[in-house]
């Protein structure tokens, strides 16, 4: 079966540069230099191959002077991460068939990473942040001389096969739409971790873990867009895990941030009124003592004020509004 | 067709033009909408993140009160979308949280059977209403426009409690849409990301930023306006618009509307009928390209 593959090249060299289609149009920032293009290989595979199965071809056969990263060819080792068709996947995991859109298949660095080579991007960043969470076990100081090897309830780590099944790959960190405008976000994949550790028993130190999490950079960073679940490759799930956190830290007492107030305010407006007081979310969550905060929102306000887009200065309840608020006080928990 | 119309608290709050539009355009497409008056807010992922239970036991009161009307439930929102539908997702594959949720609401009177159908009017018109229903109801094609569909996170994302595996076409139904009411759509990237409304309590300038890239990728492709599903992107991308643009050092100015608004300007019905001279960046100049005033 005849494959179309569209290949994102870059070298730093400028090798590329001659050949560079004029005029070309590129996602960021590729059309911001001469020595990235993209190159058309078309490859002869069986209906079953894989993306990766094609960048092999190209370069055994073809193209030496394609760089591709790549191991077990198995989506264990988590190399082959790269944007396919605009997405973070793994190569070795994504069958070309599924994967040809107008006749064709996209294959790039993703622009979110710092690029290395054609499909090389720098893997720094992640492993960066993946090394912020500490992703080990904190023991408990001074450490006791231990008589026998730690055990653990076979469900507590039932818990934490989900995150344990994250094989760094990258992509959900890649496709991070948080990440694509705050580099000092944490990101899916260390969160992911960062719950991992946070979770598991033998650990320590998860009272600070939770409190290092709830901080700039940290859980309350994530834009809750999915992105991270629907391209992890392993079911790992990030945003759950992120979310899961964010229950923790709250229940461990780090509320004093927008993220908990947000929360509070939210549920306090649903159980009195049944519904959303956008009046007073806003001022809530930023913090009534957190003025700079508050000025920064009044432009916005005075914009939606003026486009007769205020919410009604009355807040009405919806009719039975008794009825949630006793669904509030039976299921008890933080929002009672 | 009578439909159990959950309209959601931005419908009612900071994006009444939303609401009005919705009620609109009910009648041309043969919708009978019995609104869901004394439902409560899906607490918008915020409630479920903090307490599921609680938050299964909200939605499975509101669609207890759909299975009682005996008919769909339909959202104008996105987010309403995700929320409910992940709820009942997992409350039809949980029976214990089901049973948990019916234990919580049962003293109000309501049993959730786990039989009601949560659809946004997007995929309504695809899926119910039928496209040729649609098609019969314009009498304004909208040629010329070029629309930047934006789907934003919740109607797309996670698949599987969206229904996306059985019926990955509602990945396209926005695109179908304006080219049905004879508008162009734009192809970009940013279509189906986040447009960073989620962030914008916690960390200001980089929703800000989020939501602003998403519109200026979409006028570099040549966009006269962008449409959504959704009225929190809505209020991020249009109400929030002017701080993105000085946030980024950009100018922006590209109109948002809500579906709607675009379907009912095809159906005929004028601009300030649908309130699209109430949004924060004006709708003019888009509106001029069909000939229209607002």
């Amino acid at each position: 079966m005849q494959f179309t593959i569209e290949v994102g090249r870059y070298n730093p060299d400028g090798r590329y540069a001659e050949t560079a289609v004029p005029g070309a149009t590129f996602p960021p920032p590729w059309n911001a230099s001469p020595v990235r293009r993209y190159q058309t290989y078309t490859v002869d595979l069986p209906p079953h191959a894989v993306v990766l199965d094609a960048l092999i071809a190209i370069r055994e056969y073809q193209d030496d002077s394609l760089a591709v990263r790549c191991a077990c060819r198995s989506a264990i080792c988590g190399s082959c991460a790269m944007w396919i068709n605009g997405h973070a996947n793994l190569a070795c995991k994504s069958k070309l068939e599924a994967f040809t859109k107008d006749g064709k298949t996209r294959v790039e660095s993703p622009p979110s990473m710092p690029i290395i080579r054609d499909l090389v991007c720098d893997m720094k960043p992640f492993w960066d942040k993946h090394l912020a969470v500490k992703p080990w076990l904190e023991n408990r100081e001074p450490v006791p001389p231990p008589d026998e090897e730690y055990r653990v309830p076979n469900a507590a780590m039932e818990e934490l096969i989900q995150e344990v099944s994250c094989i760094s790959c990258g992509a959900c960190l890649m496709d991070c739409e948080s990440f694509a405008v705050n580099p000092d976000f944490l990101g899916p994949q260390a969160l992911a971790q960062a719950y991992r550790y946070v979770g598991d028993p033998r650990d320590a130190k998860t009272k600070e873990r939770l409190g290092e999490l709830s901080g700039p950079g940290g859980i309350w960073d994530c834009t809750h867009c999915f992105e991270c679940v629907q391209q992890c490759p392993k079911g790992v799930a990030p945003l759950d895990q992120i979310l899961k956190l964010r229950k923790l830290a709250v229940d461990a007492g780090y509320t004093n941030n927008p993220g908990t107030r947000h929360a509070d305010a939210f549920a306090e407006s649903v159980k009195d009124s049944g519904r959303l007081n956008e009046l007073t979310l806003m001022p809530k969550s930023v913090g009534f003592f957190n003025i700079v905060g508050q000025l920064r929102t009044i432009p916005s306000a005075i914009n939606m004020v003026r486009a007769g887009k205020l919410p009604p200065l009355i807040h009405k309840a919806i009719p039975g509004v008794e009825r949630i608020k006793k669904i509030f006080e039976r299921v008890g928990g933080r929002f009672k | 067709m009578k439909v159990a119309f959950y309209p959601g608290c931005v419908s009612k709050g900071a994006c009444p033009e939303l609401y009005v539009s919705a009620k609109l355009i009910a009648e041309p497409l043969g919708l009978e909408l019995h609104e869901l008056v004394s439902a409560p807010c899906t607490g918008a992922g915020v409630l479920s993140e903090q307490n599921r239970e609680l938050a299964d036991a909200l939605n499975g009161l509101t669609l207890a009160m759909a299975e009682a009307e005996g008919a769909d439930l339909m959202t104008i929102c996105s987010t309403c979308q995700g929320v409910l539908s992940d709820h009942n997702y997992h409350m039809k594959q949980d029976t214990a949280r089901l049973d948990k949720a019916n234990a919580t609401i049962a003293d109000q009177g309501f049993r959730y059977g786990g039989t009601t159908s949560v659809k946004h009017l997007l995929w309504m018109l695809f899926e119910d209403i039928g496209i040729d229903r649609v098609a019969s109801a314009i009498k304004r094609k909208l040629t010329g426009l070029k629309i930047a569909p934006f789907y934003g996170c919740y109607i797309l994302r996670p698949t599987e409690a969206l229904g996306l595996r059985e019926r990955p076409e509602r990945k396209t139904y926005l695109d179908r849409l304006i080219a049905l009411l004879g508008a162009e759509p734009v192809e970009y990237r940013g279509a189906t990301k986040c447009c960073g409304f989620p962030m914008l309590t916690f960390n200001r300038d980089k929703a800000l930023a989020m939501g602003g890239n998403h519109i200026i990728e979409a006028k570099e492709k040549g966009a006269d306006l962008l449409v959504t599903p959704c009225p929190l992107c809505h209020l991020n991308l249009d109400g929030q618009q002017p701080d993105a643009a000085r946030v980024l050092k950009k100018d922006i100015g590209v109109p948002i509307f809500h579906l709607p608004q675009l379907l009912g300007l095809a159906f005929g019905y004028e601009p300030d009928e649908l309130r699209l001279n109430h949004h924060v960046v004006p709708t003019k100049g888009a509106l001029e390209k069909v000939e229209l005033k607002v």
